[in-house]
């Protein structure tokens, strides 16, 4: 959201979207505590924190692909495929150190099939990824069929479950933590960052400024896949259990937070750090609401409407924005600054 | 630029923040008793119920006897768990129970392994923890409270299935839970195992197909192998879910005179299908009995009368005719042989 | 009858076309297969067989229909499974508790799936968020409220009013009743697209969305009565549900929308919005339907549908940007821009 000339800095960051996910991110803690004297202690916090990590990683993934102009529902799916693939060269006496290169390859190769599909024969990314997601979790069904696996090493399942020795920080949450520097740095601080913030921004302007569009597509997608194949590592670690039907509900709760986090719908805009508050609000979010005994079904509901609002919101923040600036008689706030969520609406 | 590194910096900033409070203000988990809610006054308790699913009017039924034990010192029942049948969703149920410090979980495991280490971290907090109707792994739990004697309802379905194929003879086939229910699984193979020996060599198992415990499922498997089977003579359906499905699509099928229906069923849900033909044996237990007892077993590990190992024994008034039971290997305690319903009693029960 | 939108008529014989064309070969692989699958597996071809397979297919082609109307404006429903879910329980519950008869709850169950389609339309067309954001959001929101309302309970067939469910079994001059009913949405469906000014702007907003708001079409409206049609054809396939599996919970017509969005792809409603017939859809849903049974027959394991779905729209879709394209150069080389 690009600033209005004239307004002073702090308020810009005010108004920033980061800034109301703090706020809320503190507000949450504070319903937290106030329903249970539990909720700050570190157990609970690291149980909070552990569950949704599989989700978090493949939303940091999943923020590219957006700010691009693209999505990929295929991840939740990706990443049975990967626990089911795992789970079957476990039990076929493959080693995981063979294991999990091999299965970190197909989430590329899936990713590759994605993002060809989607990059070079110009498909609509919503629709090729909701064939893959019929086709991954389909291929998942078939290597492992409805059977579990699960008599993983120790050593293994400690990744997903295990803590940081000493301290009761997950596995889980350092990747993310990692991914989340690594992946912001990217956005942020690279040219590629600049070059997927241009390509979401307006992908006609972008080619024609001679940015590699197919090649830093294609790319997404391949990080997309590679990511969802880890977080089904994670998420088989984790459980101690290797099932095709591993993730199956995800791709809506990474979708929410990554518009929570600010990310634009349709591209060109958002932060990682928004997407990594909004992880841990989503994470608070849930466990406070568990701990009151709000059954998983109002927060099914909760998190479809948070997905909505984080939509909404922006819209009505920024027409009212408008509002107020023409009323004052100031200048119409420029172009680039309109959501251009109208070019896909009547 | 220079926003975009300050809103990175509030990011981290709040991260610290949050990881340095929870360092700072929280316990760490206490070892084992300490630090569980008390159990107070003449027995009071809280105990956590989590069945496989909360859907599932097999689980209900089991609740109305935790409810009838709680009731009896005034201890109070929390029911948690998943809408759908999947042991990954049961994970963070355990840990929340957990954080709640719950006295004892009642728990039927949708998988035994997934469940495993969340059961064994509530045990570390002097959590009691008793499995009931799908046992968690060995060592994820105190005592397993086994509905029935697996070897029994093995020989059980099979003498069904052959006592409802003409002449014992002809294609069978299996319409099951989920495809890692470690209940049906035992009961599973061990009918196979006892289909193998002479007595049962006409019957041939086509196929085993997994409904998954959901309605819907079992439907479409059911009509699935009348349509890919067209000489099926019985479907042996070891879920209260299943069971009812399977008779209503024979039933709508117009197929009650050649294809029958056994397995596991509540009386209430078959009597009509005893009546007209297309199920005329299956069999049970009490399950409120059985919950019933999985309560009892919970309260006697909390207050310490049992601990759950091999050889103990105890009294629970009112069921096993008064008679103590055993605690046998793997903390297994048995409630009792499966019962069968045919047309001459099953209108003498009511669940 | 005068083109409400002049650019549409080059368009506009292209696009039928090629849509007879799919519908002609979606009929064509079908005799196809069904000769292929009757050669490994007799039971295909028996009456019995093929009227379970034409009933289930009917459910999902009802709510294709309501879904296509929807795409061919160029958006997307895909809470579509809640809605049925919801109406279901909603239905079976109410005759459950004897409040309704059959006809009150039908009547109830339709006006559900319309509510829920409005809301829908409202989310999209008035608080202007994405399709594909504000359905996803719905799914969750409405999946939430039935499991809410029905917490534990689950309505067994017993609890229906006696011969409920027969519907989902008679047959009317040995075609089943389920089938009538979508055959005659389908045509309602068709009339109103093809003849009314309704089914021209439907088509216009979906091609061009620009062109028909310069045109002075009003978009937002037509979009909206398209999700609230949508929701009014979910409602019925929720009432369809009830009499065809009987026992509902919570948890009914999960993992549904896969199966309508595919049968909508399939049946060559293009995804970019502005083309495709409700014909199509309905075969589509019909096609799937046959594939399903055909893989129980085979031998093959019922795993491989998820991943034949997959296929299929990853096939459907390339071949409608194929066509798109040759669509576009062909406009230009004719000088209609």
């Amino acid at each position: 959201m690009a600033p209005v000339k004239g307004q002073p800095a702090w308020t810009r960051l005010v108004a920033r979207w980061e800034t109301l996910l703090v706020v809320a991110l503190a507000g949450l803690v504070v319903l937290g505590t106030s329903l249970s004297p539990f909720f700050l202690t570190l157990g609970n916090f690291s149980n909070l924190i552990a569950a949704l990590m599989e989700v978090a990683i493949m939303a940091l993934a999943m923020t590219l692909i957006i700010v691009a102009g693209e999505i990929d529902l295929s991840v939740e799916s990706m990443a049975g495929l990967a626990s089911a693939i795992l789970g079957f060269l476990w039990a076929a006496g493959v080693p995981l150190e063979a294991g999990i290169p091999i299965v970190l390859a197909v989430g590329a190769l899936g990713g590759l099939m994605n993002g060809l599909l989607v990059a070079r024969f110009g498909l609509p990314s919503l629709v090729v990824t909701l064939g893959t997601l019929a086709l991954f979790r389909g291929l998942a069904l078939i290597v492992l069929g409805p059977r579990g696996v699960s008599d993983f090493p120790p050593a293994f399942t400690q990744l997903g479950f295990g803590h940081v020795a000493g301290t009761l920080i997950p596995w889980p949450f350092v990747i993310f933590i990692g991914l989340a520097l690594l992946l912001g740095i990217v956005l942020h601080r690279t040219w590629i960052g600049r070059h997927i913030y241009a390509i979401g921004k307006n992908t006609g302007a972008a080619r024609f400024s001679g940015l590699r569009v197919t090649r830093i597509r294609v790319s997404l997608f391949v990080l997309s896949g590679l990511i969802a194949a880890l977080a089904g590592i994670i998420l088989t670690s984790r459980l101690s259990s290797a099932r095709a039907d591993a993730g199956a509900g995800m791709t809506l709760t990474v979708v929410t937070v990554v518009l929570l986090g600010g990310v634009n719908i349709f591209g060109g805009s958002g932060t990682i750090p928004g997407v990594v508050l909004a992880v841990l609000s989503v994470a608070v979010m849930q466990n406070a609401l568990r701990l009151a005994s709000v059954t998983v079904e109002v927060q099914s509901i909760a998190l479809g409407l948070l997905l909505i609002l984080s939509v909404v919101i922006p819209t009505f923040a920024h027409q009212a924005k408008s509002a107020v600036d023409r009323v004052r008689g100031g200048r119409p706030p420029p172009a680039d600054s309109v959501p251009h969520g109208e070019r896909a609406l009547p | 630029m220079k926003l975009r590194s300050m809103g990175r910096a509030i990011a981290l900033a709040t991260i610290a923040t949050v990881m340095f409070a929870a360092c700072s203000t929280g316990s760490t988990p206490s070892p084992a008793g300490a630090s569980t809610a008390p159990s107070g006054a003449a027995g009071k308790i809280t105990v956590g119920y989590l069945p496989k699913d909360i859907v599932n009017q097999y689980f209900a039924a089991a609740k109305t006897g935790v409810d009838k034990g709680a009731a009896e010192t005034g201890s109070a029942v929390i029911q948690v768990g998943p809408n759908e049948a999947k042991a990954d969703l049961q994970i963070p149920f355990i840990t929340d129970l957990t954080t709640q410090k719950v006295n004892a979980i009642i728990i039927s495991a949708d998988g035994k392994d997934e469940v495993a280490p969340a059961l064994k971290a509530a045990m570390a907090q002097g959590i009691k923890v008793v499995g009931f109707d799908s046992s968690p792994a060995v060592g994820a739990y105190n005592v397993f409270v086994n509905q029935v004697d697996f070897s029994g309802v093995g020989v059980n379905l099979a003498d069904w299935a052959c006592e409802l194929a003409p002449n014992c003879t002809g294609d069978i086939a299996i319409l099951s839970a989920a495809a890692t229910a470690t209940n049906q699984n035992e009961w599973i193979a061990l009918m196979k195992t006892t289909l193998a020996t002479d007595k049962y060599k006409g019957l041939k198992l086509v196929d085993t197909v997994y409904g998954d415990d959901d309605a819907t499922k079992s439907t479409t498997q059911a009509q699935a192998l009348l349509t890919k089977y067209p000489n099926l003579k019985v479907i042996v359906a070891p879920t209260t879910v299943g069971i009812l499905a399977a008779a209503q699509v024979v039933k709508q099928a117009g197929k009650s005179a050649t294809v029958k229906v056994t397995g596991l069923g509540f009386p209430n849900d078959m009597k009509p299908f005893v009546k007209d033909g297309t199920s005329p044996v299956f069999g049970l237990w009490s399950v409120p009995d059985l919950g019933y007892l999985s309560y009892q077993v919970a309260a006697k590990l909390v207050s310490g009368e049992i601990t759950g190992k091999e050889g103990e024994t105890f009294t629970v008034k009112g069921l096993n005719g008064d008679k103590p039971y055993t605690i046998g290997k793997d903390s297994v305690v048995i409630l009792g042989p499966a019962f069968r319903f045919d047309s001459t009693n099953v209108d003498q029960f009511n669940f | 009858m005068t083109a409400a939108v002049p650019v549409a008529r080059p368009r506009g014989q292209w696009l039928s076309t090629l849509a007879r064309q799919r519908e002609l070969s979606l009929v064509a692989i079908l005799i196809l297969l069904g000769g292929l699958v009757t050669l490994t597996a007799p039971q295909f071809l028996t009456v019995a067989n093929i009227s379970q397979v034409a009933v289930l297919a009917s459910v999902i082609a009802v709510a294709a229909v309501g879904e296509a109307l929807v795409v061919i404006t160029r958006n997307v429903d895909l809470s579509v499974e809640a809605t049925i879910g919801l109406v279901a329980y909603g239905v079976a519950r109410v005759l459950e508790l004897h409040a309704l008869d059959a006809a009150g709850a039908i009547v109830l169950g339709l006006g559900l799936g319309l509510v829920l389609g409005m809301i829908n339309g409202l989310i999209v067309t008035l608080f202007r968020v994405p399709a594909i954001v504000a359905t996803l959001g719905t799914l969750s929101i409405f999946r939430g409220v039935d499991y809410l309302i029905a917490g534990s309970h689950q309505v067994p067939l017993a609890g229906l009013p006696e011969g409920f469910t027969d519907a989902a079994r008679d047959t009317f001059f040995g075609i089943p009743y389920f089938v009538l009913v979508a055959v005659v949405v389908v045509a309602i469906g068709s009339v109103i697209l093809r003849s009314t000014r309704f089914g021209r702007q439907l088509y216009a907003v979906g091609s061009n969305p620009e062109a028909a708001a310069i045109l002075g079409i009003p978009s937002r409206m037509v979009v909206f009565t398209a999700f609230s049609l949508c929701g009014l054809l979910a409602g019925a396939a929720g009432v369809l549900w009830v009499m065809e599996f009987g026992t509902i919970n919570g948890t009914s017509a999960t993992g549904v929308v896969l199966a309508v969005v595919a049968a909508v792809v399939v049946g060559g409603v293009n995804i970019f919005g502005g083309s495709g017939t409700l014909a199509g859809a309905a075969l589509g849903a019909l096609f799937l339907g046959f594939i399903a049974n055909a893989l129980i027959l085979v031998g093959l394991s019922q795993f491989w549908l998820q991943a034949i779905y997959g296929v299929v729209i990853l096939v459907a879709v390339t071949a409608d940007a194929f066509i798109l394209r040759r669509l576009k150069r062909a406009n230009k080389r004719s000088g209609s821009r």
